[in-house]
């Protein structure tokens, strides 16, 4: 397999980030957003990849995305339990409607 | 005798301390009883009243073991050290009974004697005295060998101030409870003071505060005479002091009473000033105040007496100094610790005596402090009777009596022209006084004058005989003042009066007999009536108490201007005066009670006083008349001279600046008979003037005043001494006190008030800038930070899409910064 350079690679990434916040600025839907995150880390995770490669051991990005993929297990769980919440109480995963904090 | 002594204390000691109690329970009187109960007067009364009984107990104790003393006295020659024995601190000896040689004898030995050693060693042989006893109820404080302590000194003196003094103020309070029943009843009006808006003063009855007070002057004055040293009698000085201050003001609402009760309160400050000076140079120089001789630690210590005059009565004069006794002739005294012989300087001596004699001055209202009796008039009448016949007047020639052998004779030279001047000046303006309270005050200080005179020239005995005499009778006419005052309704100008004698018949008898009294009227050739009568128990004319003293004075005073030929005016006025006391007596009691009415409106309304009132006035008349029966023979006049001081019975000889000599009691009683005419003679005289003038109008005594109204005016203006003083002193030391006040209100109170301004300026500057600026930054920290705040929570929508804007847009716009100024590597 030949050598793909770094710079495809971050490419991807960044597109996958932009994705990812794209998706949480516009979706209502709560699970929706959910998704969004995940495409953000999955974006981080793809960089933490690419840069281990150039380091002396190789390894320890890999590491730090196991750990993300880890985290954003737990995140989607506490998550979707606000989500689960946040329709009892409205009816609805629209997050427009959870603007009691608003100033 | 110890025993005796102590007995006779407590008698006295109990005769002292009720009326306290009565005093201490009648001042709540208004809290208890209703302002129309008589309890206290009935309080008061009994008081006093059984002060009196005490005190005649006492007078019969002493009486009986003085006659004792009297037989016993021939066979005391022989025994007489076994009679010296120091006692316990009730010590009593009988002493002085020495045969002249053996006085001689210890004199000899004695380097400290003077020279008259020889001279007054023949005085023993025939002087017989009983020493006072003396002792210590209770010890105040102790310094050393100084000590200040409660005492009593006891000899005949005191016993019967004792029963005057009691005996005066029962009869009084029983008069007053008739003269005050005015002021029985909760709404008093009190014609005399006016409001501000010009109406009579309504004030609730005060009839229990009277007594009270009445009280607590008893006690004052008993505890003068009861005192055992001279700094507790000048403890009940001041608090007689005060009491008469009180008794004068009692009538508060009437300016006239207050100043007059200011008056006397300031004017007795004047002699109290002096009594003070004395007081301190006795205490420095004697170390004791007291009288008679005490214990301390064992040691027999002589009191004042003692050390002043020794057993002899001679001063031991050395140059300049008078040495004191510290340890007698005969070893009584032990030496003190140091061994040092005590003097003092002559001067010294002198100016202490004229000191102490300057607080009876003030007491006894003698020139030039008279003044303040007069006015002190103002007083209900029965206070008049109290505090100015008998009882504080009376303080000031106890003490100068009681003191008398600390007097050096330069002292009582000035006592016999003080009590000269007085006499003579009260006696002329109480010729023409017409207020009949006022003529009594003026012959009261005539009469005081008597006394001290009477002192001052060496005759103790008649002095003091005269004080027990006078008191009876005016206490009687005042009490008889008061009588017509109370039954004219408060009128007191005798013009108003006039034939009264047949409205109140008891109240003009009984004040006849005053008058007769203080005149010295006698019957003469009735001596030898009397002497028949008597079986020669009697054998002096008939007369009335006041002949009798007046003339042992009288008798006095020529006895010692023959021996004394440069002081003729001590006899002459005394002389003068007992004409005038007359007339002016007389002239009372013809304006009076005799004549017709001059003002039908008070004669018409005028009664006989109740009975409560004319029963004290006839017993008392009944003492004004009899109490000095038989003068100088009588049981009176030999009381008290046996307790007079030692060495005056044969005379004394003094040279020196005041070269004078006593006459002895021998030369007295030559020239008696003689005085005695005399003094009748212008007695005589002067109740005649009277009759004719007042009575059968021979003369018009208006065209004498106006014939003579210069003199007429000096005396009405009473020889100007008010209007001097009033110029010396009252309005130099109100302008004194206004320029003060001046001073205080301009100067003083205007710094104070201009710190202050300055301090209210600085601190409303103060409470600017906080308020302005130190505020205004909180503020404006605090309001910042608020509209920011309110202003950001524009952008806290909680729309979470848009915060992942923000976020993301933030983002972006760093990254744009970040490249935009980040410098080029």
């Amino acid at each position: 397999m030949d050598q793909i350079g770094l710079s495809p690679v971050l490419l991807v990434g960044a597109v996958l980030f932009v994705c990812g916040v794209v998706c949480m600025t516009t979706k209502r839907n709560g699970i929706g957003i959910l998704m969004g995150v995940e495409l953000v880390l999955n974006a981080a995770n793809l960089n933490f990849v690419a840069f281990s490669r150039h380091t002396s051991l190789g390894l320890d990005g890999q590491v730090m995305a196991l750990f993300v993929i880890v985290l954003a297990a737990a995140e989607a769980a506490v998550a979707l339990a606000i989500a689960l919440n946040f329709y009892n109480n409205h009816l609805t995963i629209d997050v427009d409607h959870g603007d009691e904090l608003r100033g | 005798m110890d025993s005796l002594g102590y007995e006779l204390s407590w008698y006295l000691r109990i005769a002292w301390l009720l009326p306290l109690l009565g005093f201490a329970i009648e001042v709540f009187g208004g809290y208890w009883g209703t302002r129309k109960s008589k309890t206290a007067a009935y309080l008061a009364i009994g008081c006093i009243g059984a002060g009196f009984v005490l005190s005649t107990i006492a007078f019969c104790r002493w009486n009986s073991e003085m006659d004792a003393f009297g037989h016993a006295d021939a066979a005391a020659e022989e025994h007489h050290a076994a009679t010296v024995e120091p006692g316990f601190s009730g010590q009593a000896a009988i002493a002085d009974d020495h045969p002249g040689g053996h006085a001689e004898a210890e004199h000899a030995t004695d380097a400290h004697t003077d020279e008259h050693g020889d001279a007054h060693g023949e005085h023993h042989a025939e002087h017989k005295s009983i020493e006072a006893l003396s002792g210590t109820i209770y010890t105040l404080g102790k310094f050393g060998d100084l000590e200040v302590s409660i005492d009593y000194y006891i000899d005949s003196l005191t016993i019967l101030m004792f029963m005057m003094v009691t005996l005066i103020a029962t009869c009084i309070h029983i008069f007053a409870i008739g003269y005050m029943s005015d002021e029985l009843t909760e709404d008093y009006v009190d014609h005399h003071a006016h409001t501000s808006d010009g109406k009579h003063v309504h004030r609730p009855g005060r009839f229990y505060r009277f007594f009270s007070y009445f009280s607590l002057f008893c006690f004052s004055m008993l505890g003068i005479v009861f005192a055992g040293n001279i700094f507790q009698v000048f403890v009940f000085w001041e608090l007689v002091g005060i009491c008469s201050f009180l008794l004068i003001g009692f009538y508060t609402e009437r300016k006239s009473a207050n100043v007059a009760a200011n008056k006397a309160f300031i004017v007795n400050r004047v002699g109290d000033f002096g009594f003070i000076i004395g007081l301190m140079i006795l205490w420095t120089y004697c170390g004791t105040f007291k009288f008679g001789d005490y214990e301390v630690d064992g040691h027999e210590r002589p009191g004042l007496f003692s050390m002043v005059r020794g057993h002899d009565g001679e001063l031991a004069q050395e140059g300049d100094e008078v040495l004191l006794k510290t340890h007698g002739h005969d070893g009584q005294w032990e030496a003190p610790h140091d061994g040092e012989q005590k003097t003092i300087p002559y001067m010294l001596l002198v100016v202490a005596g004229l000191g102490v004699f300057g607080g009876c001055v003030g007491k006894s209202a003698q020139f030039p402090l008279q003044t303040w009796l007069p006015d002190a008039m103002e007083g209900p009448t029965p206070v008049s009777a109290l505090v100015h016949s008998a009882t504080m007047v009376a303080a000031g020639v106890y003490l100068a009596g009681r003191f008398f052998p600390v007097f050096t004779t330069e002292v009582l030279l000035a006592i016999a022209y003080t009590g000269c001047i007085t006499l003579f000046v009260a006696a002329t303006i109480a010729i023409v006084a017409t207020d009949i309270k006022k003529v009594l005050a003026y012959s009261t200080i005539s009469q005081l004058g008597y006394m001290m005179l009477a002192i001052g020239l060496g005759g103790w005995a008649a002095g003091l005989f005269h004080l027990i005499t006078h008191a009876f009778f005016k206490s009687l006419m005042f009490l008889c003042s008061g009588s017509v005052i109370h039954g004219c309704h408060h009128e007191q100008e005798m013009p108003k009066m006039g034939g009264l004698r047949h409205k109140m018949p008891i109240t003009a008898y009984t004040m006849l007999i005053g008058v007769i009294a203080i005149a010295g009227l006698a019957i003469p050739g009735t001596g030898s009536l009397m002497s028949l009568l008597t079986f020669g128990a009697v054998d002096k004319p008939l007369a009335f108490s006041g002949f009798h003293s007046k003339d042992a004075i009288v008798a006095t005073a020529l006895a010692y201007t023959q021996l004394n030929p440069l002081h003729f005016l001590l006899f002459l006025t005394p002389l003068v005066t007992a004409g005038i006391t007359a007339f002016y007596m007389f002239r009372l009691w013809f304006y009076t009670f005799a004549g017709a009415p001059r003002d039908q409106h008070v004669n018409d309304h005028c009664h006989e006083s109740p009975k409560v009132m004319w029963v004290p006035l006839v017993v008392l008349s009944f003492f004004a008349a009899f109490c000095a029966a038989n003068g100088e023979q009588g049981s009176l006049f030999s009381m008290l001279s046996f307790s007079e001081p030692v060495g005056l019975a044969d005379g004394m000889t003094a040279t020196g600046t005041a070269a004078i000599t006593v006459p002895s009691h021998h030369a007295i009683h030559e020239v008696h008979g003689t005085a005695g005419a005399v003094a009748l003679l212008a007695a005589v005289l002067g109740t005649l003037t009277a009759y004719l003038l007042y009575c059968k109008k021979v003369v018009d005594p208006a065209n004498i005043k106006t014939q003579f109204s210069g003199v007429y005016n000096f005396l009405v203006e009473k020889w100007q001494f008010d209007n001097l003083y009033d110029a010396a002193f009252v309005r130099p030391s109100h302008s004194v006190a206004r320029w003060c006040s001046g001073c205080d209100r301009n100067i003083f109170d205007a710094i104070l008030h201009g710190s202050v301004k300055v301090c209210i300026w600085i601190a409303t500057i103060d409470r600017k800038f906080d308020e302005g600026i130190i505020d205004g930054l909180v503020n404006l920290v605090g309001n910042v930070t608020r509209s920011v705040g309110l202003s950001l929570s524009v952008f806290q929508t909680g729309r979470m899409r848009q915060y992942v804007m923000f976020i993301a847009v933030g983002v972006v716009a760093l990254f744009a910064l970040l490249f935009a100024f980040m410098p080029k590597a």
